[in-house]
Order: structure tokens, then C-alpha cells, then sequence
């Protein structure tokens, strides 16, 4: 029968390379960080006709804010009155009254331009870098407050394990972002506190069938509990994973082809890996990872 | 094993599933008018200005006050439905005007300063807009088809205008608002009853605006705006169009899935499954919450989730059939074995969404409270309702063997 346990090395081996992977790319390519951490302004502009995206630079190229701005289109399948034929920019922030001028110049060149299906969103500096602190505490917070939870509720081990296995999965999920160079906006940390609760869940489910399993057991029997343990979650693992899956693609396939939105289909990507990441670490990570912190404690304790 | 049936039990079953699904589609019925939704759905206007210290007047609580109570009276006038003006931190103001008909000339309208102010040639300021008792665009489409402003002065304006307008027979008298000056006209005769009319090169709606902003006087503190969103009201409504029929395919597909897997077991965990939604609905309706995208997408994502609790119980009751319990003891024994994976895998989700209440503000913060309400609505259906349903269909006599939950024994 297949050993979780023999195999861990293996799995270590293959998350430590896709860590690096993930690192690199941090490092290479930075984060894309949308405007809501790091400040700018988008317009999304549904022009109500068909255009080229040369016909929107010669619009850009009157503004010299807006030299170097990003842009791309949008076009969701389901149209209603020349629907959602659009183009999204994303440059510095521009302030109140240039805004208008720029949204003044599409007008005049596309008339049918569709206030009600555009949106212009603007964040300062301060404001965005207030956002980042905000995240990065409630994400620190959140963990310690796990931590501290699960060392109450099982022992410190299983928490540090439970917390490595997350970080494990958040990274990964950065990684993937950084690699595709997909935008991180707040929708994004929503997305990844999800898949931390979702991380943390699968993992909690094997620890407290082996904090049930390993009851009177001889420390040479670990081994073989964890594997038990993991095989006898496995299917409640997988069916877990697959329902959430099922939704996910609903939603996937309905951003995808009728919205064609970006953020909605980057958070439910994201949330997605997730999911897949989730489900690996705690399977391969997160239980043997405790068996290996207990082991070492067995081995200190015998070396007194 | 041979049980007989009970109909009457049985009937008591039927009924009790069919009344849940009726709740369920009452409830997402009447959801639709009552759900209150943020403005990333409903689109609007989200502005957030911060007061600047420029030395006339210093930036502290009642200076942000007074600022809200301009900007309150301003958005009155623009005839906006349920707005937000609040202050935020210590020199912030938080707006939100959900459903506002030009957003673009709100945003101009709520941030402007409108410091008015009558200066004579000398450069010494007669009067300000503060003495302004009425302020009105009209427009003499006989005489010259520009709109104009025509002002009333209180009493104490009264007087320093009539004075000026003496002093300064036949010389120009400034208008000047926000440091820009719209107009010199020459003085032609003394003015005793206060009433003056400002011209300019306005459009009438360049007028109106400034009439408005007269009316509800100028901010007592220069604002700036640090974010500012404006949403049209379509492209939000349309995604939350496509995640509600998201969320139903996604409904189906899981009930579906738990069905063919668990067989009757899993068409009790569909049901469930319904109930959640219209806790969930139930709850969003009721409670002070907003609605924002990441919301929905947090909710429809909990559809998958919310079933976890039920795969868990189900898993362990299947264990216990193939350790060879009886079905009444299997179906118990699975349920409180499995209470505490789940509380204790939840309540881990749970500290997170706290967290995040706490520290978030925003469309996370709504996300926080609609994933906590999914959360705790998730375990009250999978662990009491399901349990209630399936020792009811127990005794009704419909479940006699493993079968029930896809064991064959």
C-alpha cells in the first residue's frame, strides 16, 4: 500500500523546488500590485463601438499623464446595446479634473462611450500603502490567532505544522501570481484568506484523526497512524475539493464568458490554486511535517 | 432487516423536505429587493477626502463636522437615495452615494471648497458667502440668454455690500470663488436691499452648481480627495447577474454529485444544502451587512465548502457500517464523531473571518461577514438539520441498510 510517510521526502523535495520557483520569480518579477496597494488610477471604458487599440493610444497620447499607462481590452460575450466592448487603463494617479479631461476626450471620439457600464477608480499613495499595512497585519494577526488556537486545541506541533503547510500554500499562491504577472488587488486577499481557511480546515480534518488514532500507541506505530489517518481522509479530502471545484468552474466559466472581467477571473483563479495547493500540503506537507517535529522530540528525549 | 414503513412518519418527511425548499425559494425571492449591496455591485460613487492644513482654519473633529454637515446639505441637493458621509479616522470623510444619476458632476460638486468672496479694487475683501441668505441660477432668455446667479444677503451682508457698492461707485467689484475670479462687474449704483446677480460664462448647469454650492455654503477645511471610485450601476449588476446563475449551476452540480455518491444520504445533504442558502440569504437580509462582489464569490465558494461538514459525517458513518454497527448506532456514532473535526476545523476558518472583520474595512470586511455568516450557517444545516432529517427518515422506515448511504452491507 502507498506510504504517505515513505514518500515525504519526495513531497519535500517537490514543494522546496516549487518554492524556489516561486521565489525567484518574487524576487525576478516583483508582484504585479494593483491600485489598491500601490496606488493609480484605472479607467474601464466601455466605448459602445468597435475600436482598435491603436485609436485608443492616439486618444492617450494627448495626455502626458498617461505615457507608459498599460491598456487592454475587454469584451464580454453577452452584449446588450454594443454591450461590453471595452478598454481598461491603468496608469499613476491622475487627479479629479484630468480624470474628467480624459474621460471627456473618449467621449468626443467614441459618443456612444457608456457611463453606466464604466468605472474610473482612483487610490493615493497614502491610501494604498495604509491598505498594504492592513493586509499584512490582519494576515499576521490571523495566523498567530490560529496558532494559538490549534496549540489549545491539539499541541504546539501540530500547529506549527498546520502554519508551515499554510504559509506553504500562500506562497505558492504568490508565486503563480508573480509568474503570470496577475494583478493583486483587495479581492486578492480576500481570495487568499480564503484558501488559508480552506488550507487550515483540510489539515485540521487529518490532525484530529491522528490526535484520535494515535491514542495508546507506541511511538514506533506513528508512522503508521499517519498514513492510516491521511488514507482514512482521503476520500472526504477528495469529494471536499471536488464540490468546491464544481462551483469554482461555474463561476469561472460564467466571468469568463460573460463578463470578461480580469479581477473576477483572477480571484476565482487564485482561489482556485488554492484549493489544489490546500489539499496537496496537507496531505503531503503538513502530516508528515508533525511526524518528523515528533520524531525529533522522541530522539532529544532519549538522547537525555 | 425488515422494518416495516411508517407512512405517516413518511408524509411528516415529505412534507418537512418540501417546506424547506419552499423556504429556500421564498426567501432567495424575496432576497433579490432586500439584500443591501455595496457599491462595487450597485455602482455609485466612493470618494474618501482628507482635510488639509492650509492655515486658515485648523483640521480637528469639528472643522471635519462642520465639513460633513456642508457636504450632507450638498448631496441633499443633488437628490441622492441613502448616502454615507461619515468621518473616517481623525481628518477623513468617507462618501458613498449608491444609485447617483451623475456621479462624475457629484464628485465635483461634494469636493469643492466654494469659498465665495466679493473683493473691491483695493484688493481688501468686502464680503464672503457666508452672509448668502438665498442663492438662485436664472436666466432672462429676452435680455441675454446667459444664466446667471442671482444672491440674497442677510442682513449683516446687507449693509457691508451697500457700503462697498457706495464706496465704490463706477469700480469694478471682484468675484472671486476659490481664489479664481469669475467676474469684475462695474459698480452702476448703490445697492441697499442686498440682492446681486453674479454672470459669467457658465452653461445653465454650470450655474445651477454654483447656485448650489452658495446654498449650502462653502467647507470650513480645504479637502483633498486621496481614492475616489466611480462605478457605472451596470457592470456590477451584471456580474452579480452571472454569480447567481454561478451559484445555481453550482448547486445543482454539487447536489447532484452528493447524490450519485452518498445515494439517499447525500439527496438529505442537498437538501441541507438548500436550507444554507436561505439561512445565509435569511441572514444577509436581516443583519446591517453589505453585499460586495468578493462577497458573492465568498458565498457561492461556501456552496462547496458548506458541504464539507457532510462529507465528513458521512465518511465516518460509513466507517462504522463496515465495522459492522447497526444502522441506528452507525448514523449516531458518525455524527458525534465528527462534531469535533468539524468545530474544530471551523472555528479556525472562523478566527480568520474575526480577524479580518476586525482589521479590514471595506469589501473585505464584507467579505469577512458574509464568509462568517456561511461559516456558522453551514455548520447549524450539515450537522443539526441533516441529522434531524435523517433520524426522521429512520423512523419513517426508509432507511434500512448501509444502501442509504453507499455502503453495501
Amino acid at each position: 500500500m502507498f506510504s504517505f510517510v515513505k514518500f515525504r521526502r519526495i513531497a519535500y523535495l517537490f514543494s522546496a523546488l516549487l518554492l524556489a520557483a516561486g521565489i525567484i520569480s518574487l524576487a525576478v518579477n516583483g508582484l504585479n500590485l494593483g491600485i489598491d496597494f500601490a496606488g493609480g488610477t484605472v479607467f474601464h471604458l466601455s466605448l459602445g463601438e468597435d475600436f482598435t487599440l491603436a485609436e485608443v493610444k492616439e486618444v492617450m497620447a494627448s495626455f502626458p499623464e498617461l505615457e507608459g499607462a498599460s491598456f487592454q481590452e475587454v469584451r464580454g460575450e453577452q452584449g446588450e446595446a454594443g454591450g461590453d466592448h471595452g478598454v481598461v487603463i491603468k496608469t499613476a494617479f491622475v487627479d479629479d479634473q484630468r480624470q474628467e479631461e480624459i474621460m471627456n476626450a473618449f467621449k468626443s471620439r467614441w459618443p456612444g462611450l457608456n457611463p453606466e457600464n464604466s468605472r474610473v477608480e482612483s487610490v493615493g499613495g497614502v491610501v494604498s500603502g495604509e491598505l498594504t499595512r492592513q493586509a499584512l497585519l490582519a494576515l499576521a494577526v490571523a495566523t498567530a490567532a490560529m496558532i494559538l488556537y490549534i496549540s489549545l486545541r491539539f499541541e504546539f506541533k501540530f500547529a506549527l505544522a498546520a502554519i508551515i503547510a499554510l504559509l506553504h500554500d500562500v506562497l505558492i499562491v504568490l508565486s503563480v501570481f508573480s509568474i503570470l504577472r496577475m494583478e493583486i488587488n483587495v479581492p486578492f486577499v480576500a481570495a487568499v484568506l480564503t484558501v488559508f481557511g480552506y488550507s487550515v480546515n483540510d489539515t485540521i480534518v487529518i490532525f484530529d484523526r491522528i490526535r484520535e488514532n494515535i491514542k495508546h500507541k507506541r511511538r514506533e506505530e506513528y508512522p503508521e497512524v499517519v498514513d492510516r489517518s491521511i488514507r482514512q481522509s482521503l476520500v472526504r479530502c477528495f469529494n471536499t475539493s471536488l464540490t468546491t471545484l464544481l462551483v469554482l468552474i461555474a463561476l469561472l466559466v460564467g466571468f469568463h464568458y460573460f463578463i470578461g472581467s480580469l479581477d473576477l477571473i483572477v480571484f476565482v483563479a487564485a482561489i482556485m490554486i488554492g484549493v489544489f495547493i490546500g489539499t496537496y500540503s496537507s496531505i503531503f506537507i503538513a502530516s508528515p511535517l508533525w511526524l518528523d517535529f515528533k520524531e525529533r522530540e522522541f530522539r532529544r528525549r532519549k538522547a537525555f | 432487516m425488515g422494518r416495516k414503513i411508517k407512512p405517516l412518519t413518511l408524509l411528516l418527511f415529505v412534507f418537512i423536505c418540501l417546506a424547506l425548499i419552499a423556504s429556500a425559494i421564498f426567501t432567495v425571492y424575496h432576497a433579490k429587493s432586500r439584500i443591501k449591496r455595496g457599491l462595487d455591485i450597485a455602482g455609485g460613487l466612493y470618494v474618501l477626502l482628507e482635510a488639509v492644513e492650509t492655515g486658515d482654519e485648523e483640521v480637528d473633529a469639528d472643522a471635519i463636522q462642520r465639513a460633513i454637515a456642508v457636504i450632507r446639505m450638498r448631496v441633499d441637493e443633488l437628490g441622492v437615495a441613502e448616502p454615507v458621509i461619515a468621518p473616517q479616522g481623525e481628518n477623513r470623510i468617507r462618501i458613498e452615494l449608491p444609485a447617483v444619476q451623475d456621479a462624475e458632476r457629484a464628485r465635483e460638486i461634494i469636493g469643492r471648497t466654494a469659498r465665495l468672496s466679493f473683493v473691491g479694487p483695493d484688493g481688501k475683501e468686502i464680503v464672503t458667502g457666508a452672509h448668502l441668505t438665498k442663492a438662485m441660477v436664472e436666466q432672462n432668455v429676452y435680455v441675454d440668454p446667459k444664466p446667471y446667479v442671482s444672491i440674497k444677503f442677510d442682513e449683516e451682508g446687507t449693509r457691508k455690500f451697500g457700503k462697498a457698492t457706495g464706496e465704490f461707485l463706477k469700480q469694478p467689484i471682484s468675484i472671486v470663488l476659490d481664489g479664481e475670479v469669475i467676474s469684475s462687474p462695474i459698480v452702476n449704483s448703490v445697492i441697499t436691499n442686498g440682492e446681486a446677480i453674479i454672470t459669467g460664462n457658465f452653461t445653465y448647469e454650470e450655474a445651477a452648481d454654483l447656485a448650489l454650492l452658495l446654498r449650502s455654503g462653502s467647507l470650513p477645511v480645504e479637502l483633498k480627495t486621496m481614492e475616489s471610485r466611480l462605478i457605472g450601476p451596470t457592470l456590477g449588476q451584471r456580474t452579480e447577474a452571472i454569480s447567481v446563475y454561478a451559484a445555481a449551476v453550482g448547486l445543482a452540480a454539487v447536489f447532484l454529485f452528493m447524490l450519485l455518491y452518498y445515494r439517499f444520504a447525500g439527496f438529505i445533504a442537498g437538501i441541507a444544502l438548500v436550507f444554507y442558502l436561505t439561512l445565509v440569504t435569511g441572514a444577509l437580509m436581516l443583519l446591517p451587512t453589505t453585499l460586495t462582489l468578493p462577497g458573492i464569490a465568498g458565498l457561492i465558494l461556501s456552496i462547496g465548502m458548506a458541504v464539507d461538514a457532510n462529507v465528513i459525517i458521512f465518511e465516518r458513518i460509513k466507517d462504522e457500517l463496515r465495522a459492522g454497527r447497526t444502522v441506528r448506532t452507525a448514523m449516531e456514532n458518525g455524527f458525534d464523531r465528527a462534531f469535533t473535526t468539524i468545530l474544530d476545523s471551523n472555528v479556525t476558518t472562523i478566527i480568520a473571518t474575526i480577524v479580518l472583520f476586525a482589521l479590514a474595512s471595506g469589501p473585505v470586511r464584507g467579505f469577512a461577514v458574509t464568509l462568517f455568516i456561511g461559516i456558522v450557517s453551514s455548520m447549524i444545516t450539515a450537522i443539526y438539520l441533516t441529522r434531524f432529517l435523517l433520524r426522521l427518515a429512520y423512523r419513517a422506515g426508509i432507511v434500512r441498510s448501509g444502501a442509504y448511504v453507499g455502503v453495501k452491507i
